[in-house]
């Protein structure tokens, strides 16, 4: 059920959210976004460059915490604005060679402002492996 | 290679128009875990409110990425793509974009910035339909590491 603006608050906070994301996430990332840099999905080649493992695209990142508030909002079209500075890469370990299962992000959201027209200000974290991968991570809700 | 700061505010038009498809949306959702129906149910889509399937919020890097090469590409700006990295990104939507949607753009560089030996390349991509109602803006920061020039030789 999505929030009335009248009932939310400045320090509201959204249902938080886990999501694993393996190397099959960033394989079909690649292909749906077109993004298709050897660093999301080649592990040799990823190390060639000086990086500890495949990485997540920054850009699935960003989508994936999106998540965060379409959900809470119901509605993905009620995210007017959008936007994160990438702080910290998300390492994605092949899960069928080890006893690892992929990555984890973590992801939580307050409601920093409230503003006219029944929109609100979004501020969103999001962690792997206890870095913070968004930093300004913030979106402008619509609501009811 | 160090970037020519003579580019900025240069702007660079993507006039073929992207063809936003149903399918491009459904693909796209689904690979970023997004189940809501609005983004794979044209008849869910219409019962709130829009023309056809929604694009999730971040789907405009799909066309910003292919628009922006006409930017980064450009030879004389002299960015080295292989030390690029993504720093920032923001979508400021008009309306959202939806499945039959003809979209052009207009690139500007925004923003150059050096900050230690990197510089820092803003573009701004502004998203307007073939009729030029205006969609979504989009600005994306790149990070070319190691091309700013170097202080002493």
């Amino acid at each position: 059920m999505a929030p009335a603006y009248d009932e939310v608050e400045v320090g509201s906070e959204l249902p938080p959210m886990t999501i694993p994301v393996t190397r099959l996430d960033l394989v079909r990332y690649c292909g749906a976004s077109g993004d298709f840099n050897v660093i999301h999905w080649n592990e040799r080649l990823a190390r060639s460059v000086g990086l500890p493992d495949v990485i997540a695209h920054g850009m699935f990142t960003m989508a994936a915490a999106g998540r965060l508030v379409s959900d809470w909002a119901g509605d993905p079209a009620a995210v007017l604005e959008y936007g994160v500075r990438f702080s910290s890469m998300v390492v994605v370990p092949d899960a069928a060679a080890a006893d690892v299962d992929g990555a984890r992000l973590e992801v939580s959201g307050v409601v920093q402002e409230k503003l006219p027209e029944r929109r609100v200000a979004v501020s969103i974290t999001a962690r792997s492996a206890g870095a913070k991968v968004l930093t300004q991570a913030r979106a402008v809700v619509q609501l009811a | 290679m160090p970037i020519n700061p003579e580019y900025l505010g240069r702007s660079y038009v993507a006039a073929a128009p992207y063809q936003v498809g149903r399918e491009k949306i459904r693909e796209f959702a689904a690979a970023i875990g997004e189940s809501s129906p609005l983004c794979s149910d044209p008849v869910a889509a219409r019962a709130g409110g829009h023309a056809d399937v929604v694009a999730p919020p971040t789907f405009a890097i799909v066309l910003t990425r292919q628009f922006s090469e006409l930017a980064i590409f450009d030879p004389g700006l002299g960015v080295d793509y292989s030390r690029v990295v993504h720093g920032e990104q923001r979508f400021s939507h008009a309306r959202p974009i939806v499945a039959g949607d003809e979209l052009v753009g207009t690139v500007t560089i925004a923003e150059i910035r050096t900050a230690g030996r990197n510089v820092m390349l803003t573009t701004r991509t502004e998203l307007t339909t073939v009729a030029g109602e205006p969609v979504c803006t989009a600005y994306s920061t790149l990070v070319v590491r190691g091309s700013a020039p170097a202080r002493d030789r």
